[in-house]
């Protein structure tokens, strides 16, 4: 995990101004897993492994076969939502009525399966695609052109989501089965074709995020583990399918991350932003933003 | 069944099983049944609460602590694992109260029980690594070798020795675990994990019966870190620690089977055998091969087959021997037997 957050300096305002920019970097990691929760109610412990898969898909395509970037970046999201889709048709949907610890544990294996396959497919060396954007300095403060870039197609990716799940018929009707599973397919909706292209969407948002971490940090069959775990825990302290919950939990967990890092080792961040988390699942089971009952 | 009933099986299998290294020196497969036994330990361990559907991911924090907090100890205060071993089930027993009971108060379960004990065990991850001027950090961490007595060191060269220890330690677990699947815990898990409120209305303290499996499981995980500590003589977080050995737990459990008591086991002989298998077979080129089959073995067990091999495997035979359920049947025999003796 160490190799997620290697860019900080000593300067408080940067540590804050960099945490604002992770922030946006989680935030668009949590929503594709609230996503994926809110609509068809189950977690994919495997997301940050797609992710990894869609940072090889623009390495390869990027790098080895020489496309440009803005080709490589629309292919590397159609891959992960095609796998997205199928991740659901193959494993979720036989699934879909047992209990739910069952298809945590499911999406467990797929996250064991697409690790050692990255593993034997591409071998286990640091790979970089090699893109080297330059760093912004303001006064004595450095941001990196990269977290930049990611953070404005975070908030892009998630006006976009939230567009598409406002004004368009599916994402009325994504919106309505995340409501009530039961009744929406008695009114004429197709249950399944809404699940399998909300999984089609998370794996598109997967991707979008593995088009901007490749920007920043090698790739290698492990980084899930460093991105998942945090991942799911911005999620959880959300509030599992909030997404506003998700989109505050981001922030806070980067700063605690950003600010604990600090002030010690980056790993007393990360140590500092598990405590808070399961403080504030005492405090707040339900999530931050949940009224309590 | 009437085979678990019978003691001179159970002597039998203790004698045989106590044999095998007077029979049979080989170091190298005396060294893959020590593993079977001690990981085995670990995964009867996790499926102790996991049986009631307290599914933790949280079981390679338990683990660490249990190997880390021995092996430091005995590193920096030469304190005698004898010594070192109780306190660090302590600690873990401190730490699955301290994260537990408030999961259990607020009622925090399913989904996102297993996600807060996913945090906990990437907390017990990340200060291992942090604190790497002590521990090593991910490169690893070795309990000195015993200058003089090694049985106060609890070191041995000896693989038979660790052998009959491994077994110990390995029936010990399935004496628990038997212990438990007779008690009333049992009743009272079972209820719980059906229905909590339901439960609760009929008299069970919930939140006292989940501590206590919790406990014993977190205790138990713990020891069998300690055990793995002093017989490898090398953890690492990556060994010992971390989500990747939680959900390895988690995986030989349910493979096996969850809900018998030898399922943890035959999940251990399944994964270690499969991964040797392939390291021997295939050398380096097999790095990845054996999670590549686990994890679709895993899928495909939660959804073709989710009481584990042994549990579908006991099931069949239990269903041949006897076609219809007998519980039913001898409730209303008794009843009638009851009915006939009181006079008309």
């Amino acid at each position: 995990m160490d190799s997620f957050l290697e860019i900080f300096d000593i300067y408080l305002l940067e540590a804050v101004l960099n945490g604002i920019l992770l922030g946006g970097v989680l935030a668009l990691l949590a929503l594709g897993l609230n996503l994926i929760f809110g609509v068809i109610d189950v977690t994919w412990i495997c997301y940050a492994e797609l992710i990894m898969v869609g940072m090889y898909a623009i390495y390869y395509l990027f790098t080895v076969y020489h496309l440009p970037y803005w080709i490589a970046a629309p292919a590397c999201i159609l891959i992960v939502a095609g796998l997205g889709a199928l991740l659901h048709f193959l494993v979720i949907e036989p699934l879909l009525s047992a209990p739910p610890i069952n298809q945590l544990l499911a999406t467990g294996g797929v996250l064991f399966f697409l690790q050692s396959f990255a593993t034997v497919a591409f071998g286990i060396e640091f790979r970089n695609v090699g893109i080297k954007l330059p760093i912004l300095a303001i006064g004595d403060m450095n941001f990196s052109y990269a977290r930049l870039l990611a953070f404005g197609a975070a908030l892009v990716g998630m006006v976009a989501v939230y567009v598409f799940m406002r004004k368009t018929y599916v994402g009325t009707a994504i919106r309505a089965i995340a409501q009530d599973r039961q009744i929406m397919p008695l009114m004429g909706v197709d249950a399944r074709r809404i699940y399998l292209i909300t999984s089609a969407i998370g794996g598109a948002l997967a991707g979008l995020a593995a088009c901007l971490l490749v920007l920043m940090y090698d790739v290698h069959p492990f980084i899930g583990l460093s991105i998942g775990p945090i991942t799911f825990l911005i999620c959880v302290l959300g509030g599992l399918g909030n997404f506003v919950g998700g989109f505050v939990a981001s922030f806070l967990f980067a700063q605690i991350i950003s600010l604990g890092g600090l002030f010690s080792d980056l790993e007393w961040g990360y140590v500092l932003a598990f405590g808070f988390f399961i403080l504030m699942m005492f405090i707040r089971p339900a999530g931050l933003l949940a009224r309590r009952a | 069944m009437s085979a678990v009933r019978n003691p001179i099986a159970w002597v039998i299998a203790a004698i045989v099983l106590g044999a095998v290294p007077f029979v049979h020196r080989d170091p190298y497969h005396l060294h893959i049944l020590i593993l079977i036994l001690i990981w085995s330990f670990a995964y009867t361990s996790w499926s102790m609460m996991g049986r009631f559907g307290l599914t933790s991911l949280g079981h390679g924090g338990f683990m660490g602590i249990g190997a880390y907090v021995t092996a430091l100890l005995w590193n920096h205060l030469g304190l005698t694992p004898w010594l070192g071993i109780p306190v660090a089930l302590a600690c873990a027993a401190a730490m699955a109260l301290v994260v537990g009971y408030p999961c259990f108060r607020f009622r925090i379960t399913g989904h996102y029980f297993a996600l807060v004990t996913l945090a906990l065990s990437g907390i017990v991850l990340q200060v291992i690594t942090a604190t790497r001027d002590w521990t090593g950090g991910s490169l690893g961490y070795t309990p000195e070798a015993a200058k003089g007595n090694n049985l106060l060191a609890m070191q041995s060269g000896d693989k038979v020795v660790w052998y009959l220890a491994a077994l110990v330690v390995w029936a010990f677990g399935l004496v628990v675990w038997t212990w438990i699947d007779r008690s009333m815990e049992r009743a009272a898990m079972d209820a719980i994990s059906e229905d909590e409120d339901a439960a609760a209305a009929a008299g069970v303290n919930v939140t006292a019966e989940k501590l206590k499996i919790t406990v014993l499981s977190a205790l138990m995980t713990a020891l069998a870190g300690a055990v793995y500590c002093q017989y490898q003589m090398f953890i690492s977080p990556d060994t010992v620690s971390g989500i990747g050995i939680s959900l390895q737990m988690v995986f030989a459990a349910v493979v096996g089977g969850l809900y018998v008591a030898l399922g943890p086991t035959v999940g251990a002989i399944i994964t270690i055998l499969l991964a040797e298998g392939l390291r021997i077979g295939f050398g380096t080129k097999a790095v990845g091969w054996d999670n590549l089959i686990y994890g679709a073995l895993l899928v495909a067990f939660i959804i073709f087959l989710p009481k584990g091999i042994l549990g579908s495997i006991l099931e069949r035979v239990s269903l041949r021997r006897a076609p219809e359920p007998t519980r039913p049947a001898a409730e209303p025999a008794r009843a009638r037997s009851a009915s006939a003796a009181s006079p008309p």
